[in-house]
């Protein structure tokens, strides 16, 4: 017997409504993932501005669910279980989505799992390449989050095992292309530019790879305020900024710690998978990186196909669908959203 | 038929359960908690604690009525985005309520009166409104001390809150209840009408500054 798990995802600027098939085999089928963004709305200012994204979430919330189903060629009846990103985000935007998600539990009668984005940037890879084999490596990267994991069991046991100390890749991407005068969101111009650059024309701090940093932590403050520095001496000298260059070895920077940490933790704990994953995980110069790197160690690179990394409801429809599997216990219906919500948690009890 | 009742414009997290008719709206059964942050964790859970109470279910349900604010963005919100996908789920219409409204509507004196309720920041929602709970003005958002209205009658719980300001005459109706919503709804309920789209009343646009020229790292 197949079941169908609708996940609702509204934790930063995405309201995201995904449809999914678990077959009594296990396997997850996508079969809608409807996102409304409110990305344009928050350019002007630079980085998103929860209040705006909020007001979005509800105005999109039942539209998008109406298109999932339409896409679907679904009736609202079929589903079985509905899965909400209960945290971490921002805390005024998860509430949307959580309180849509128990609407729609209580209308339709069926189990609700509050769970977590995190684990959902994971489980979403599910859906290209089929079963995960655990334990993985998993290395998050967004606007919000940068994060190395370990996955024992995409339902239930997830462990961090490094994470930024400041600012997260993606946000770092923003700062520097604003410095740059390139447009928000700055990860896709960035790349743009990167292509027609030499990354060896600027060597850019590499954060935390001292001896005595934290192995698996990443730290990307620095060098956002390194590339500020380099840009003013330039200007100050009277040159024109050579933007490819500094965007490419920009984003070497970033790709080569984030890469070189991640297969560090991967051949040290003898696993043989890591899945990048999360909006950063589109960028060229990181996937293209982390690929020659563990072709070398022996380890297996999976990476969603772009679409399924950034924020969506699909990501959350697979780990509910994953959590279901497994037999967890549903949320109960006084869910809260928490915006600090650990990835250790992968189902809100 | 059997509507249900949903607002969050104020502390007050109410759901209940009226049998609205043309000459009667009966409330059946109706749960309300006073806490302004539990808006999204307990109002799903008050729905079903009140439809049951009510020896009703959800898929008996004929309509929902949502006070639509004004009221403060995240605990309005919930009540909204939930009113809106049991509408959807259940294949049922919203019928939006003013939130101030619904509180008029449980009033009955014989002059013209204000409704206030709290828009925090140290601001209140108003309107004002006949002595038969029509709205004549508003609402808005303003400071107390500049609420401008000759009316000397004021209900809502913002009313109490900045009374030494506004100085009037305190009638004891605090938030929107089931009744109050239902009754500023019936009209719109009993006619079978397309519901007027469930639009938000903020009053106030987003807290946003578009940034300004980047701050250098090194002095020049």
């Amino acid at each position: 017997m197949s079941r169908i798990i609708m996940g609702i995802e509204s934790s930063c600027d995405e309201t995201g409504v995904g449809l999914v098939r678990l077959a009594a085999n296990g396997t997850v089928e996508l079969l809608a993932d409807e996102v409304a963004s409110s990305v344009d709305q928050h350019a002007r200012f630079g980085g998103v501005v929860p209040e705006v994204a909020s007001r979005a979430h509800l105005e999109a919330m039942v539209p998008t669910v109406r298109r999932a189903f339409a896409t679907a060629g679904l009736s609202m009846s079929a589903v079985d279980a509905v899965a909400v990103t209960a945290g971490p985000g921002l805390a005024g935007a998860l509430l949307v989505g959580v309180s849509a998600a128990k609407a729609y539990a209580a209308a339709l009668d069926v189990p609700l799992y509050g769970v977590n984005h995190l684990a959902g940037h994971i489980a979403v890879d599910t859906l290209q390449h089929g079963p995960l084999p655990e334990p993985c490596l998993a290395l998050l990267v967004s606007g919000g989050h940068t994060q190395l994991l370990r996955v024992d069991d995409i339902a239930g046991k997830i462990t961090e095992i490094g994470s930024t100390v400041d600012d997260a890749a993606g946000e770092a991407y923003d700062k520097v292309a604003r410095l740059l005068d390139l447009p928000y969101p700055g990860g896709p111009p960035i790349d743009k530019a990167a292509r027609e650059g030499d990354p060896n024309a600027i060597a850019f701090p590499r954060g935390m790879t001292g001896p005595r940093d934290a192995k698996f932590d990443f730290s990307f403050s620095g060098l956002k305020t390194a590339v500020a520095r380099w840009v003013e001496a330039a200007q100050a000298r009277g040159e024109e900024v050579p933007v490819p260059d500094v965007a490419a070895s920009f984003q070497e920077a970033v790709a080569d710690v984030l890469t070189a940490k991640a297969v560090r933790a991967a051949t040290e704990s003898g696993i043989g998978t890591l899945v990048i994953s999360g909006g950063v995980a589109a960028n060229s110069r990181l996937s293209g990186l982390a690929a020659d790197r563990c072709a070398e160690a022996g380890i297996e690179l999976r990476v969603p196909r772009p679409r399924l990394c950034t924020d969506n409801g699909a990501m959350i429809a697979a780990l509910g669908a994953h959590v279901v599997a497994a037999g967890c216990a549903p949320s109960p219906l006084h869910l809260s959203a928490n915006p600090a919500l650990p990835v250790s948690t992968v189902t809100v009890s | 038929m059997l509507v249900l009742a949903i607002d969050t414009a104020t502390p007050a997290v109410t759901a209940g359960v009226v049998a609205v008719e043309p000459e009667r709206v009966e409330v059946l059964a109706e749960r309300v908690t006073l806490d302004a942050r539990a808006h999204g964790e307990l109002l799903t859970p008050h729905v079903l604690e009140a439809v049951g109470g009510a020896g009703a279910a959800l898929t008996g349900l004929g309509a929902i009525v949502c006070g639509v604010g004004p009221g403060p963005y995240t605990g309005l919100r919930a009540g909204m985005v939930t009113a809106a996908a049991l509408g959807d789920g259940l294949g049922i219409p919203v019928y939006p309520v003013c939130s101030l409204d619904a509180i008029a509507a449980g009033v009955t004196v014989d002059e013209p009166f204000l409704v206030v309720t709290d828009a925090r920041r140290r601001e209140v929602y108003w309107a004002a409104y006949a002595a038969d709970g029509t709205r004549t003005d508003g609402p808005h958002v303003s400071v107390p001390a500049e609420l401008d209205s000759p009316l000397r009658a004021v209900a809502g719980h913002g009313a109490r809150q900045h009374a030494a300001v506004l100085g009037r005459r305190l009638l004891d109706h605090d938030h929107p209840t089931p009744h109050g919503l239902a009754t500023a709804a019936r009209d719109a309920v009993l006619s079978g009408a397309e519901p007027e789209p469930l639009t938000p009343l903020y009053l106030r646009r987003p807290d946003a500054a578009e940034p300004g020229a980047r701050k250098r790292v090194t002095v020049s």
